[in-house]
């Protein structure tokens, strides 16, 4: 167990140490979900919601969400990027406990998603977001926001080891992006046609944006529909149904490695 | 001597693939030796050394690295190996001693210990100057090196070494060589995997010729050459006249037949010694060769004759 800790803290310090080294993709990264606020608010909120003064409330937690997805790629590129360089084979040749690559990849994405929120949250007081919610309420939602992340982790461990390269992980990338529109992160799903409405009020994205509205105290969708009246149990479920299959396969890939 | 790595009928079928990788594969490698792995592309070099290594599963048969069982005891395999993979496996967005700081934390070095260690092993690779650079940046030879040292975070008492000078210019080469046969004077015992038979001549102990999976000829490489060929005496004259002449005349040297082709002649002899006899005959029927060699067998006749014989048994 004791080796277990030491090798993903090390594992981990070796992320901190890329960032270190190099600072501007890091900060980029941040930095993204920013942007998005920024373009969408800028763009669309005075057409989605009167003004983008009024859309900030809504919008600002749905991009904390999506920040959340936006480290699935970090971690698909970073698992794929050490298996196709042989990094992976290398610390396997090493007495390492077997667990310690992917504890420590955990580790370090969960850290920078901190990060990620962090900025975020940052950004959307300047941009005039606020909650009106007592501080474990605000706990609790990004307490979700981060469960969340921890179970598109191993989604992103498991593409990341049965990925052939870089082209999957490009492929991913963009793959983020319907599922970020599809979802209720800048929409309420009652403006979409309504099988369209359905599968956003199903996104686990949106369970997680839902609830997180709805504990930081901000206008959030309609509703009336069933998903769209349990994001909090959703936004639990989800992640944890994630972990469950996800995991698991991670295991097994990881074990195929030496097939 | 004790074997640091032995291999007994080990097996290894791909998925998918046509042939088994691995089919057969025996080995012995004596504790202090050098051992090369000689084949072309796709005699399953690769698939050995990362079967004993532990990175992949043998379907059948054994193997014991350092008196620890490759199947049973992988951690025990692990511990008391150091693997310089075919491509530099080293992280790129970090410096060179960062690297090897990470990998002796990964050791289980304490700290101070890691950094002190770095600093020994990135002065003694002279990598001094690049020791804060990326390693994107690095040269092929200089990620070799790294590559290397890498691996001797904690000196192994077994190196594996696949295709250590693949790709490399012959300056880095013979870094790597060097590198190699200091590890050797220390006691290490090293498996290297190689196309290059000078490699092999340079390095090895012990050459073992690898085809479609098994071992098919080993030895030193100086049994492998004596085995296969004979030292050859050939003259070149002015006139084929003379080419001819000079085959009658030393007929009673030869241990085979003349061969005479044009100006030319080549006289198979038990020694490099019978030159002499050879050309004091010439002296005598009166005839002067513009050109006098010997040639004894290299490495390279052996993986020849290996590699057309089995072809033509197939």
């Amino acid at each position: 167990m004791s080796s277990l800790v030491h090798g993903s803290l090390v594992l981990a310090g070796r992320t901190f140490g890329h960032w270190r080294a190099q600072p501007v993709p890091f900060v980029v990264t941040l930095l993204f979900p920013v942007l998005i606020v920024l373009m969408m608010g800028g763009l669309f909120g005075g057409a989605i919601a009167g003004s983008a003064g009024d859309y900030v409330p809504f919008v600002v937690p749905g991009v904390l969400a999506l920040t959340m997805l936006f480290g699935l790629e970090t971690t698909m590129a970073a698992i794929t990027a050490d298996a196709s360089r042989g990094v992976t084979d290398r610390f396997r040749s090493l007495p390492l406990h077997s667990g310690s690559v992917v504890a420590g990849r955990c580790l370090a994405d969960l850290a920078a998603s901190v990060a990620g929120l962090a900025a975020m949250t940052l950004a959307g007081f300047a941009l005039g977001w606020r909650w009106s919610a007592g501080p474990g309420e605000v706990l609790a939602a990004y307490g979700l926001l981060l469960l969340l992340r921890f179970g598109l982790l191993w989604v992103g461990v498991w593409a990341g080891l049965k990925a052939s390269g870089p082209e999957a992980v490009a492929a991913v990338q963009i793959m983020v992006w319907p599922v970020g529109f599809l979802s209720t992160v800048f929409l309420d799903p009652a403006t979409m046609p309504s099988w369209l409405g359905a599968v956003a009020e199903w996104n686990p994205l949106s369970a997680t944006a839902d609830a997180v509205r709805e504990l930081f105290g901000n206008p959030g969708v309609a509703g009336g529909s069933w998903p769209a009246d349990h994001g909090q149990e959703l936004s639990v479920i989800w992640p944890i149904l994630m972990v469950a299959v996800f995991a698991p396969l991670s295991a097994a890939a990881y074990r195929r490695l030496n097939r | 001597m004790d074997a640091a790595i032995e291999a007994r009928a080990v097996r290894k079928h791909y998925r998918g693939a046509e042939r088994p990788a691995l089919d057969g594969f025996d080995l012995r490698v004596a504790a202090g030796t050098v051992c090369a792995l000689l084949g072309r592309n796709g005699a399953g070099k690769t698939t050995a050394v990362r079967i004993m290594t532990t990175l992949l599963a043998m379907d059948d048969g054994a193997a014991t690295v350092a008196g620890h069982d490759v199947r049973t005891d992988g951690d025990g395999v692990r511990r008391a190996i150091g693997l310089v993979g075919q491509n530099a496996a080293v992280d790129e967005i970090l410096g060179g001693r960062a690297n090897l700081v990470l990998f002796g934390r990964l050791r289980g070095l304490a700290k101070a210990a890691a950094r002190a260690r770095a600093d020994e092993l990135i002065s003694r690779f002279g990598l001094s100057d690049a020791a804060g650079r990326a390693v994107g940046t690095y040269s092929g030879g200089m990620r070799r090196r790294l590559d290397l040292a890498a691996s001797l975070v904690v000196p192994p008492s077994v190196l594996f070494v696949d295709e250590p000078t693949t790709g490399l210019d012959p300056d880095a080469r013979r870094d790597v060589w060097a590198t190699v046969r200091r590890l050797v004077d220390d006691g290490v015992t090293v498996l290297l995997t190689t196309q290059y038979l000078e490699e092999a001549d340079e390095l090895a102990d012990h050459v073992a010729m690898l085809r479609d999976g098994r071992v098919v000829l080993e030895g030193s490489p100086a049994e492998l050459t004596s085995l296969i060929g004979e030292t050859r005496v050939e003259a070149r004259f002015g006139a084929p006249d003379d080419a001819a002449a000079a085959g009658r005349a030393a007929g009673r040297y030869a241990v085979g037949p003349v061969e005479v082709s044009g100006v030319g002649v080549a006289v198979p002899v038990a020694d490099a010694g019978a030159v002499t006899g050879f050309c004091a005959a010439l002296a005598g029927a009166g005839l002067a060769p513009v050109d006098v060699a010997v040639r004894r067998p290299t490495l390279d006749d052996v993986f020849m004759h290996v590699n057309t014989v089995s072809e033509g048994t197939r």
